[in-house]
């Protein structure tokens, strides 16, 4: 893989950031707006449970938690559906640019953004609401990079069913964390889903992250072979969505779809 | 009017010495380049070559199978068949080796219009590995009058600008495969006739060899070395733009372009000597 090649993608994208407030804005105005949304909920909550459950650890830090998954995995597509929107296929893909390396440009872009995003989260959830976040230690480290590589899995899922399904597919990128939220457990144990949902939420690698965290919150200690098994899936679901991503992109070249790729996005 | 060859897709003596990769002056080589859909042949045995210092006009009606046969020349849709060389390296084995051995510009393939010129060249310059990238972009911005614009947002330009900015951007990589796909198609005549005149300079000064498309015949005969007629799919014509007309019985290219677009195969194919 060549530096240059993806160090192009991510300068693109950095040209269309510093260029316009509009995409400058999502990076932290949402994510922001949450956290002040759930932290006067957790405040309220504290107030009815009068001291008896402090509820800023487990639902602001899971709100912090998922938040950030979700700009991981919507920094890969959006950065992906910048090229669909500005109908640039033809002549990004007949460069000699493969596709580890447009990939790997979208990654990083990805986690340019998405730093922003959890700096802004870190400063007004621990500064505003009082969330002891580094309280969990260590643990946060492998909380985040399991997030961050499913959240990767999924953008690149998002950008080949974009690809294959076409440009109005986009529809359907943005509701899937949404989709997952309820089976991997954000607010609550997996235990009390119904058992096809706990099924579920024991293939998806965010449900260890939240069980997890709700452990070493709780005062009991971390399951590490449970984690361990989240941070494999992720792992597998990163290496299945660039297989699915490269197949889509075959398959593209193949049929004629990459050519005509920009005329569909016209229609 | 005189047929073509009975031996398609007809190819000249010096094409088919280069297409089986002899000598260096061969930018282009297409053998046998075929692609099928399940309902419709779009190309069938096109073989072909593009040398150093020569434009190649690649004509036909539309849905004649020009644009399918530069998509595949660009990596952008495989072949059902057939072998693309690109400066003698083989498009299906290496494809990105090959690639940054080309370069394009079409008019249906407009740069991001949401980058200004510069940004443009720039983003495009670090996908194609240029080296002193930012020399090199200075250079192309006086060379095709663009300082001026720089700052400009490419959606924002004139087509005649528009058509400057991707012409800089399709010679970023001083490729030895220039294509361009119906390049002055948006332009008016005087803008067209610049246009022309800086590919004509770009292919007797420079190194590399230009595959053309378009539907203007005068154009064609202005610019083009060399012209291949393409109709369903297949070579019905290959030759020097100023004399294939007397040969094949026709006042001028225009009018044999129609005669030939409006003959049917079958009948092109029967009357071939």
């Amino acid at each position: 893989m060549r530096a240059r090649p993806v160090a192009g993608i991510l300068l693109r994208q950095f040209y269309l950031i510093r260029g316009s407030p509009v995409r400058a804005l999502p990076m932290f105005a949402w994510v922001a707006i949450d956290i002040v949304m759930w932290g006067f909920i957790t405040r309220y909550l504290n107030s009815m449970s009068a001291g008896r459950f402090n509820y800023v650890p487990s639902l602001l830090g899971a709100v912090l938690l998922w938040d950030f998954f979700t700009r991981i995995m919507q920094g890969v597509s959006t950065a992906f559906l910048e090229d669909v929107w500005s109908r640039n296929f033809l002549n990004l893909f007949a460069t000699p640019l493969t596709t580890p390396e447009y990939l790997t440009g979208l990654v990083l872009t990805s986690i340019g953004t998405s730093a922003v995003g959890l700096a802004v989260m870190l400063a007004l959830a621990t500064a505003v609401f009082g969330l002891p976040f580094f309280s969990m230690g260590l643990m946060l480290i492998p909380f985040l990079l399991v997030l961050f590589t499913f959240g990767i899995a999924l953008g690149i899922l998002a950008s080949g069913l974009v690809l294959r399904l076409g440009p109005a597919s986009e529809w359907l990128v943005w509701p899937m964390p949404a989709l997952l939220s309820p089976f991997v457990g954000v607010f609550y144990p997996l235990a009390t889903l119904p058992h096809w949902m706990q099924d579920v939420g024991h293939l998806l690698p965010p449900s260890y992250v939240f069980e997890g965290m709700r452990a070493i919150l709780a005062g009991h200690a971390l399951a590490a072979g449970n984690l361990a098994i989240g941070a494999a899936l992720a792992v597998l679901d990163i290496v299945l969505a660039g297989y699915f991503f490269t197949r889509v992109f075959q398959y593209a070249v193949r049929t004629g779809l990459l050519a005509r790729y920009s005329a569909e996005s016209v229609s | 009017m005189q047929a073509p060859s009975d031996n398609l897709p007809r190819q000249t003596p010096r094409a088919e010495k280069g297409a089986d990769g002899a000598g260096s002056d061969v930018v282009l080589s297409v053998t046998e380049l075929r692609k099928s859909y399940p309902e419709v042949v779009a190309v069938e045995r096109v073989s072909f070559e593009v040398r150093r210092r020569e434009v190649l006009g690649l004509l036909g009606p539309n849905g004649a199978g020009k644009t399918t046969t530069i998509n595949m020349i660009l990596g952008l849709l495989s072949p059902t068949s057939g072998r693309i060389r690109i400066a003698g390296i083989d498009l299906a084995r290496e494809r990105a080796r090959a690639l940054g051995q080309a370069n394009f510009s079409a008019v249906y393939a407009s740069l991001p219009g949401n980058l200004s010129v510069r940004q443009n060249l720039m983003f495009f310059g670090l996908v194609y590995g240029i080296p002193r990238l930012a020399e090199r972009v200075r250079e192309l911005l006086g060379e095709f009058d663009l300082e001026r614009l720089k700052d400009a947002k490419c959606g924002v330009l004139s087509s005649g600008e528009q058509t400057r900015v991707a012409l800089a951007k399709a010679v970023l990589n001083r490729p030895r495969l220039l294509l361009l796909d119906e390049p002055t198609a948006s332009l008016d005549p005087s803008a067209a006739q610049t246009f022309r005149s800086r590919i004509r300079r770009l292919a007797t000064e420079g190194d590399c060899g230009i595959l053309w498309t378009s539907h203007n015949m005068y154009e064609v005969e202005e610019v083009c070395d060399r012209v291949l007629f393409l109709s369903h799919g297949r070579i019905l014509l290959e030759g020097d733009p100023r004399r294939l007309p007397s040969e094949h019985g026709a006042p001028t290219l225009e009018e044999l372009f129609i005669r030939l677009a409006r003959e049917p195969l079958a009948q092109s194919l029967e009357r071939a000597p």
